[in-house]
């Protein structure tokens, strides 16, 4: 059984999907490991969520909780040493991890997109921006005119506050912010069904933040995706998303919706995340959280996060492995302070 | 039933010793394995044959004449009179002088200079790399030969052949270890240590240097490669000093007395092969550092 | 391309003409070997000599040559004469110039040498993009490595082992000149073909050496530039392998490949150089070699300070292709 936690929102126009609570996006079990020569890391250990048209997903973690990983694993562009270990990843009912070299390719920008992080480096210097927009168009729908060709490209650069000018420019010759915003139109170009965004606004200033998450705001609205929102800053995530998952160690440890998690965080490290944030009401000492993240080679037996928890020392957590639970209302937890509240998730192995 | 576990801390990562890491990077840079081994069988050629061998033999007029490879004879043996299998001996031990030497002078200049230029920057890096980029372009080999050519027969032995051959080598090791210095220079952690009060000197050894150590190791097989190169192209020119049984020199007589046309098959092969495994395996070895030095290159394999 | 970076430029061509022609004019000046005292000793000595006379007849050729004059004013005359391309007289075939040397044989060369430098690069450049890319088929990638074990053979060695085993043993193609001996050059089939078959070998040791450094150069750059973001954005785009290997990798793999063959062009002239010795292809190389044996500086010296402004010459074109190349030099 599906457990529905959104309100119903509008189908995209021209969907196939007719069942509104059908999510979009559904991970299961998703599973990554890197081969290094210091021996195995996990990077994302049985990792599953859903995601329903039109909402938005914040990801938050420390470096090297997995966030990344996660979208990188969901656009199959993990490269060696790391190798999917297995899980799936479905998107508008096509499981992505079932495809092909060529199915995959296909899908890519066309049902799944990625915004990169730092879009300084991720234009090829020696094109220009349209060409660059147009070479995408190009791979995944053949024969198209060229004037139809332009008015996509034209039509993408708006979208995101854009001179359609833009497109015969080199990208040295764009700022930070308009490169980051060339790759959301580059994005949303195929009008995919997820769009994932790694830490979009990190390298800018403030200002240019403001502009480039309203920008991705307008566009998901405009073509109603599901879009995932991968970053460190809970403060945004705070403004700018639906839900929030907290990953750690490579493990999603709580999903719930950004109000429950910023008023009633329940795992132990969510609860440190949100008090760490500063607050204008409770001034007080800076809250830290004691203790390094574990190195994914070498992750504390029993539940990743119990050396540095509160509730950490017992014999449960330092043995067994806490598995995600749905707790009423529909949030997930990965806790064993909550294993008796809630039911297994069925996407968990 | 587990037993309870008191500790709270992750078990330490268990890194395998520094040699068991390096065998399994050499598993995968087989390149590099291989170049180190050709060079290692090559070395014990020589040091071996430097001790069983009479050195005497190794010069004109010590052995019967254009004798073909045989078992009194393994290499068989030249116009002249040289065994040569004793001249193959002697003649990669002072190729090896050769390139150690004038591949040391061209490192060691272009570390200092490198370094300088990058670490004070200003009008002094200007002219350090000026001065480089203007002689780049200049054909090395030939001012080597206008060198060579121009200094009395009678000067020109080992010692000389390294000089001339360091003499404008060096450019390349200067901006490479420059560039590498410059970025070093930006990045943050020199800024650190200069923020705890480490001196400048501290800075330089005990920051820059390590993360260096690489691209020396590089540069220095590089410089190595082309003195050995160098030395043998100027020696196959009649450029060499003459008497002695450098490689390139054994080729050069032998064009001269017609070994082909005479026959003597032997003569200019048997050092053409050696030295085919001496650069080759100096370049492997080289390709193979130049990947330690960029990580990048090495996250693909 | 606004004036002050081709006055750049230009200058800079100057200055490396300039530094390799001082560097050749006081080099062999700094020895105590004299030229012409060395020349006449060789004479001497097959024919015959009475010493008083022979005293004479070197300074007389001394001031011909000028080298009588004080140094300084020797160098500034010798630059003069650099500027004017007259590079003195040869001393073993006085009174041919040293000009008319390089002219008579500078066409060999240049045939070689362009045909065989631009398809070692070629060849090279592609197979070291291919032989990086780890999408492309195993066996294609595979074929570039027995061209990066020849890298560590010399094109004089690859020659000497090509003419035993094709020329001398095999009896395949000749063993040397530049076309059959009692062959009269003409514009006519035979001789063509007679031509074609002597320059295979040469060809070939050149071009066999020297693709493989292309190969590792271009191999070097591709890894690097498989690295960079927008390689991995363009997969992330859903682009074909092939669109990215062509527009993502290989046009920026390219810069500084182009930057490394006009660095390189050194090398490659000099190897041209020494095969064509080997050979006996009547060339520059040849004429070097020659020079080297006869002692005759004046022709080892305009013939290194000629390449040299080829060189140069060629770097300086080059400078101008880059912009065309890489967008962003155009406006910085």
């Amino acid at each position: 059984m599906t457990i529905d936690t959104t309100p119903a929102r509008a189908k995209k126009p021209g969907s196939a999907n007719a069942n509104v609570t059908e999510p979009v996006l559904r991970v299961e079990g998703l599973e990554v490991t890197y081969y290094t020569d210091l021996g195995r890391a996990k990077a994302l250990d049985n990792v599953g969520f859903t995601l329903n048209s039109g909402e938005k997903l914040g990801m938050v973690g420390e470096s090297g909780s997995g966030k990344s990983t996660m979208a990188l694993a969901m656009m199959r562009m993990i490269k060696p040493p790391g190798r999917i270990e297995g899980g799936k990843v479905i998107v508008g009912g096509t499981d992505l991890m079932a495809l092909d070299e060529l199915g995959m390719r296909r899908a890519r920008l066309n049902k799944i997109a990625y915004i990169p992080q730092g879009a300084m480096n991720s234009l090829n210097p020696v094109m220009r921006i349209g060409a660059q927009m147009s070479d995408a168009i190009r791979s995944h729908i053949k024969g198209e005119a060229r004037s139809t060709v332009e008015d996509r490209i034209a039509k993408a650069l708006r979208s995101v506050d854009l001179d359609p000018g833009v497109a015969r420019m080199y990208p040295h010759e764009l700022s930070g912010g308009m490169k980051q915003r060339v790759c959301i139109a580059i994005g949303i170009l195929l009008q995919p069904n997820v769009i994932i965004a790694d830490e979009p606004t990190s390298a800018l200033d403030v200002v240019t933040q403001r502009q480039v998450m309203e920008t991705i705001n307008r566009v998901q609205s405009e073509i109603n995706a599901a879009v995932i929102l991968i970053g460190h800053d809970m403060g945004l995530m705070a403004q700018a998303v639906d839900k929030v998952a907290v990953m750690y160690a490579g493990r999603l440890v709580e999903l719930a919706t950004v109000r429950e998690m910023f008023t009633d965080p329940k795992h132990p490290y969510s609860q440190a995340l949100i008090s760490s944030l500063p607050n204008l009401d409770n001034k007080g000492v800076f809250q830290g959280i004691p203790g390094l993240a574990p190195s994914l080679l070498r992750l504390p037996k029993g539940c990743a996060f119990h050396p540095r928890c509160p509730h950490g020392k017992g014999e449960l957590q330092s043995n067994v492995r806490p598995e995600p639970v749905i707790l009423p209302g529909g949030r997930m937890v990965t806790c064993h302070l909550y294993s008796e509240e809630g039911h297994v998730h069925e996407g968990a192995k | 039933m587990t037993t309870i576990s008191e500790s709270a801390a992750p078990d330490i990562v268990r890194q395998p010793s520094n040699l068991t890491l390096f065998f399994r990077y050499l598993r995968r840079n087989k390149g590099l394995a291989i170049g180190v081994l050709i060079l290692v069988a090559l070395t014990l050629f020589t040091v071996i044959g430097l001790f069983v061998v009479n050195p005497k033999h190794a010069y004109p007029l010590s052995a019967a004449l254009k004798q073909p490879p045989s078992l009194k004879y393994p290499f068989g043996t030249d116009f002249f009179g040289r065994n040569l299998l004793v001249a193959m001996v002697i003649g990669m031990w002072q190729t090896a002088l050769i390139g150690l030497l004038a591949g040391g002078i061209g490192t060691a200049i272009g570390v200092l200079l490198g370094f300088t230029s990058a670490y004070f920057g200003g009008w002094i890096d200007a002219t350090i790399r000026t001065v480089c980029q203007i002689l780049t372009p200049i054909p090395v080999l030939l001012i080597q030969v206008v060198v060579a050519g121009s200094l009395d027969k009678r000067d020109v032995t080992i010692l000389t052949m390294s000089v001339i051959v360091a003499m404008l080598a060096w450019m390349g090791p200067t901006l490479v270890v420059r560039a590498q210095v410059m970025t070093m220079k930006e990045r943050q952690f020199v800024s650190v240590a200069k923020l705890s009060g480490v001196s400048d000197m501290g800075i330089i050894f005990k920051e820059i240097l390590p993360n260096l150590l690489p691209f020396i190791a590089a540069s220095f097989v590089g410089q190595v490669f082309g003195a050995v190169f160098a030395s043998f192209y100027l020696a196959v020119l009649g450029l060499g000093p003459l008497r002695e049984p450098l490689l390139g020199n054994l080729i050069w007589a032998a064009q001269n007395q017609g070994a082909f046309f005479n026959g003597w098959w032997w003569w200019p092969l048997i050092p053409s092969f050696a030295m085919i495994l001496i650069l080759g395996a100096l370049a492997l070895v080289n390709m193979g550092l130049d990947e330690l030095a960029n990580p990048r290159v090495r996250r693909t394999e | 391309m606004n004036f002050r970076v081709i006055a750049k430029r230009l200058l800079f061509f100057v200055l490396v003409v300039w530094a390799a022609s001082t560097i050749v004019f006081f080099v062999p000046r700094l020895s105590t070997r004299n030229a012409i005292r060395e020349r006449f000793g060789e004479l001497a000595r097959t024919g015959g000599f009475s010493p008083g006379d022979i005293e004479k007849l070197i300074a007389s050729m001394n001031q011909q040559f000028g080298l009588d004059k004080p140094l300084l004013d020797q160098y500034w005359q010798y630059l003069n004469n650099i500027i004017h391309l007259d590079f003195g007289y040869s001393l073993s075939k006085y009174p041919t110039t040293v000009t008319e040397v390089i002219a008579q044989s500078l066409p060999w060369t240049i045939g070689l040498l362009v045909v065989t430098t631009v398809l070692s690069f070629v060849i090279g450049t592609i197979l070291g993009a291919i032989s990086a890319w780890p999408k492309a088929p195993a066996w294609l990638r595979g074929i570039a490595t027995p061209f990066i074990l020849l890298t560590g053979v010399p094109p004089v060695i690859m020659g000497i082992l090509l003419v035993f085993f094709i020329g001398f043993r095999l009896q395949w193609l000749p063993l040397g000149g530049a076309y059959s001996p009692g062959l009269v050059p003409g514009w006519n089939w035979t001789f063509f073909f007679d031509l074609m078959q002597h320059q295979i070998l040469p060809a070939l040791s050149l071009i066999l050496g020297s693709v493989g450094g292309w190969v590792l150069s271009m191999r070097g750059m591709g890894v690097t530039i498989q690295g960079e973001d927008y390689v991995n954005y363009a997969e992330h785009k859903g682009l074909s392998g092939l669109t990215i290997f062509r527009d993502y990798y290989l046009r920026n793999a390219l810069l500084p490949q182009v930057t490394g063959f006009a660095l390189a062009l050194g090398t490659v002239v000099t190897s041209a150089v020494v095969v064509e010795g080997l050979f006996g292809l009547p060339g520059i190389g040849t004429a070097l070699n020659l020079a080297i044996r006869a002692n005759d500086f004046p022709v080892i010296y305009g013939i290194v300070i000629f390449i040299t402004l080829a060189i140069a010459l060629l770097m300086l074109i080059l400078e101008f292709v880059y912009p065309l190349l890489d967008p962003r030099i155009r406006d910085s």
